[in-house]
Parts: structure tokens; C-alpha cells; sequence
């Protein structure tokens, strides 16, 4: 049975393809302003390199913010029950789970079925989202993948004042004109960006275990920080890209659908 | 009697100068780093407009985010209070006021005399601020003054949906890409931003008359925005909006002289 799941969010697109339980392909890319483009296109990608043609996918789910505008798909279901889904099925003792994507940031905690318990979201802030690393990163002339690693280095991480991320640009441009230690700022704003996504988690209560998906999910600095405000530790996900996990569980979904029809 | 007040903001420093209840001048200038050069340098301004010298003040009132570190003042008050009594030694019968500064949005209520009785204000999020204007004018390559006269020439709706300052620079990039007029990009962002201060204005309870200061009520398309979420008419002060903090403090300075004689 092959099954495929496409996530069209607001700054990636990805595409997942299953066969018997297995990827056989998947692709992620920058959206671009048609959803329906960028769908078609991650979708491409994900057939090319499962070496199938779209006529071999028997269900398709979509998901993401552009998801009704996806042509091929069979059905959409909403992010939370793809990313609830996509984590079970790549952790299966989930029972929290921490998404934070490039411009939002999700708590789910899942009941002992699995099924979505309490879901939190935050879009409306970048604040606690992708976006605010990326700022930042940029603002310290470093990748985002380099901030993520400055909080190993950093022996005295500064604290940002302020949590929006206007803001705490001007925190963070303080600190490096007055000289500190460029790891030591990049420590402060992982430990910031921890502390806001600790507090959505929080208000879920997350219990174990407690998984992390999303592009940020490849932050140890965050990561780190946050296991120590929600006092669990966090299971990163590698049996795939964590940044996959919605479109999984999109093509898990469609494979559960399957199942049931069989 | 000639008093002072001096109100150092985030963005712009301000003084006024009062000699028996008429103001002498005025002066604003884009604030330093150190907000004590900021005020002296302001200041300076003020009194060469004036024709004086520091030893002609009699008594000097500081405010705004800086107020701590002026050397030269006699007394410092909070931004709230200088703006609630600029206010209303314009404009007698203002109870509400509704300030926009570079960093901050504060709405009061307010008795007869001035005085403040409460208030709410935002600093903790850069929408609904000064700033949020600041980062979408150098978005969209408009100087930040022409904001206002853009909004008028608006010809159709465009909604901006976030609120967030950074999210919404994004989503004014891709208007523009995608070739929408500026004019009407300015005015969906004013409603965006009237929304934010409406409803901090909304959760002190505005009685009327309501003035708008600080140096975003220059802007027309904003304040006309901000009327209609608020269902009311806005009043504009005949003074100088963005040093009606400056004005306020020197009202103060002017009140402790005659109290002190008074006494």
C-alpha cells in the first residue's frame, strides 16, 4: 500500500510518501505564494525520488495552512492531528508534543490512545517561533544552525529583557556592542526562545514522553534549555526529519484510512 | 516665571519652555544612545529658540523613558501624568488620553484637574507602537511622515492580517510583490495598528473627550483609523502632539514653583 502526506505550510512545503509502513520518498522545500504550485512541486519531488508515478498513491492527505487549495489530495485534516499523528508514529511512547515551525508554535498532549488531549498554538507572535531565531541568527551574522550550537560553548549566557523580538533585537545589539561574547548572546537567545515555548508546553502540562518536531527540533541550545524549564527530558526525533512530521502524519493518516477501508 | 519641562523618549528627546503659562519654545530632536546628552542637547535648543540661558529656568520637570538620567532637572513625573495634563491645559474638557510613542501605546482616563485616575499601557510588544509604523515605512521605502497623507489616497481595502510587527513586515513584502498599491498597503496597516490600540484603549474605558497625543497623531490616516475602531471622535490638540509630554512636565514645573511660593 503506498499512501503519501503533504504539508503546505507558510514558509516550507513537504511531501512524504509511505509504502508498507516505510518512506520511500520525501522532499521539503520553500513555499512559494501558491500553495497549489508548491504542493504540485514538493509533491514531484517526493514521487521522483520514491521512483513512482502519482497514479501509484492510493490515498493522499493534506495539511498546512494551504492545505484546501492542494489539488491531489483526498482528503485534508488539520496540523495538530497530522503532527499528533506523524510523532506517534515516529515515537510511539509520545504523549507531548512540541512543534515549533517557521512562524508558529504548537503543545499537543496526547491521552493514553494517543488521541489529541489539549493543543496549543501561538501564530500570532513570532516571538517562541522559528522566525525569531532567524532574526536573530541573522542580526549575530551566523547560520541558524551555529546559533543552535553557541549555547554549548557559552559559559555565562546573557538574558534578554524582552520577549518580542523587535525588541530584543535592541537587547541583543546592546550586548554585542558593550563586547560580550557573541556565543554568550547566542546562548541568551536560545535560552529566550526556550523559555517562551516552555511556557505554551507548560500550559498544556506536557508529560512524558515528550517529543520535539519542527525545524527547531535541530537547535540543541534550545532544546537543552527547554528540557530544563518543563523539567522533562525531550525525545528528538531522527528516525526522520523533524521538520517531516506533519506531512507523516499526513501520510500515516492516509494509510490508517487505508487500513480501515481493507 | 519661566519653567521647563523636558521629556526623553526612546526615539525623540523634547523640551518646553513656559513663562506664565505661554510657551516661550519648543524643540524635538531624534534622542541619542545616552539620554542625558539627548535632554542637554534638546534642551540647548530650546532655550537658544528662547533666547536664554539655563540660569533663566526657574525650575525644570523631566519625563519619558530617560527622565532618570537628566542631570539638570529639578523633578521627574511619569509620561503618563506630563501627557494627561498637556492635555488638558489644551483641551479643558479631555478625560481620556490616547498616547503613541516610538515604543509604547498608553491610554488614560482622567479627572478635571489632569490628574490621572487610570491607565493602561503596552510596551511589552512592539505592535501598536511608534516602531510598528517605523519598520512597515522602511518596508514599503516611504519616509515615515508621509504615512499619514498615503492613507488618504487609499482607493481600496487591503486587510493586513497580523498584528505582529515582524510577521506583518512579511506580509507587506508580499503585497508589494504582488503589486498592490502603497497607498492602500498604508491604510490596512493603519487599521491593523488602530485595532492594537483600540484595544488597550477599550479595556481603561475611554470617556470623552478623547485627545490623541504623542507623535504618532500626526499621522491623519492613523488617528482617522483609530476613531473608526473606536467609534469616536478623536481631539487633536492645538500644541505640538509629540512634545505634549514636554509641555505637561513644564505645566508641572510651573505648578511646584507656585506651590513652593504658596508655601
Amino acid at each position: 500500500m503506498i499512501t503519501a502526506g503533504c504539508d503546505v505550510g507558510s514558509l516550507t512545503s513537504k511531501a512524504v510518501i509511505i509504502r508498507d509502513g516505510r518512506i520511500i520518498g520525501s522532499a521539503i522545500l520553500r513555499s512559494s505564494s501558491r500553495p497549489e504550485a508548491s504542493a504540485q512541486t514538493v509533491m514531484g519531488q517526493a514521487l521522483e525520488q520514491a521512483k513512482i508515478s502519482q497514479d501509484a498513491i492510493e490515498y493522499c492527505v493534506g495539511t498546512g495552512y494551504g492545505r484546501d487549495k492542494i489539488a491531489f489530495v483526498n482528503e485534508s485534516r488539520s496540523e495538530i492531528a497530522c503532527h499528533a499523528r506523524g510523532a506517534v508514529w515516529l515515537a510511539p511512547a509520545t504523549k507531548t508534543i512540541i512543534d515549533i515551525g517557521g512562524q508558529d508554535c504548537k503543545a499537543i498532549r496526547l491521552d493514553k490512545d494517543g488521541r489529541v488531549e489539549k493543543f496549543l498554538t501561538n501564530d500570532k507572535c513570532a516571538a517562541g517561533t522559528g522566525r525569531f531565531l532567524e532574526v536573530m541568527a541573522k542580526l549575530l551574522g551566523v547560520t541558524v544552525d551555529d546559533l543552535g550550537k553557541m549555547s554549548k560553548k557559552s559559559r555565562e549566557p546573557v538574558t534578554l529583557a524582552s520577549t518580542c523580538t523587535v525588541w530584543a533585537q535592541a537587547d541583543v545589539i546592546q550586548y554585542v556592542n558593550s563586547g560580550i561574547p557573541l556565543e554568550d548572546v547566542g546562548a541568551g537567545v536560545n535560552n529566550a526562545m526556550a523559555g517562551r515555548v516552555a511556557t505554551l508546553a507548560n500550559a498544556v502540562h506536557a508529560q512524558r514522553e515528550v517529543a520535539m518536531t519542527g525545524g527547531v527540533a535541530k537547535n540543541p541550545g534550545v532544546v537543552k534549555a527547554l528540557e530544563k524549564l518543563i523539567g522533562h527530558k525531550v525525545t528528538i526525533i531522527r528516525k526522520a526529519d523533524p521538520q517531516l512530521a506533519g506531512a507523516i502524519g499526513a501520510a500515516v493518516l492516509a494509510s490508517d484510512t487505508m487500513a480501515g477501508r481493507a | 516665571m519661566i519653567v521647563a519641562g523636558v521629556d526623553v523618549g526612546s526615539l525623540t528627546a523634547k523640551a518646553v519652555i513656559l513663562q506664565n503659562d505661554k510657551i516661550l519654545a519648543s524643540a524635538v530632536l531624534r534622542a541619542t544612545p545616552s539620554p542625558s546628552q539627548s535632554a542637554q542637547a534638546v534642551m540647548d535648543m530650546a532655550l537658544a529658540q528662547a533666547g536664554l540661558s539655563q540660569d533663566d529656568v526657574a525650575f525644570t520637570v523631566g519625563t519619558g523613558y530617560g527622565r532618570k538620567q537628566i542631570d539638570f532637572v529639578n523633578h521627574v513625573e511619569s509620561e503618563i501624568s506630563c501627557h494627561a495634563r498637556g492635555a488638558v491645559w489644551n483641551l479643558p474638557s479631555v478625560r481620556s488620553i490616547i498616547d503613541i510613542g516610538g515604543q509604547d501605546a498608553k491610554a488614560a482616563r482622567i479627572d478635571e484637574n489632569g490628574n490621572v485616575e487610570r491607565y493602561g499601557y503596552n510596551d511589552k510588544c512592539a505592535s501598536g507602537t511608534g516602531r510598528f509604523l517605523e519598520v512597515m515605512a522602511e518596508a514599503l521605502e516611504v519616509p515615515l511622515e508621509d504615512m499619514g497623507d498615503l492613507d488618504l489616497k487609499a482607493t481600496r481595502d487591503v486587510s493586513i492580517s497580523n498584528q505582529c510587527v515582524v510577521f506583518a513586515e512579511t506580509e507587506v513584502i508580499s503585497l508589494v510583490n504582488k503589486a498592490y498599491e502603497v497607498p492602500d498597503i498604508v491604510k490596512g496597516l493603519h487599521k491593523a495598528m488602530a485595532g492594537r490600540v483600540a484595544a488597550l484603549a477599550k479595556s481603561i474605558g475611554m470617556e470623552s473627550d478623547v485627545a490623541f497625543t504623542g507623535g504618532v497623531a500626526k499621522n491623519k490616516g492613523l488617528a482617522r483609523a483609530l476613531e473608526k475602531a473606536l467609534g469616536i471622535e478623536l481631539k487633536f490638540l492645538e500644541t505640538d502632539p509629540q512634545t505634549n509630554g514636554a509641555l505637561g512636565a513644564a505645566l508641572m514645573a510651573a505648578q511646584m514653583v507656585a506651590e513652593k511660593k504658596s508655601a
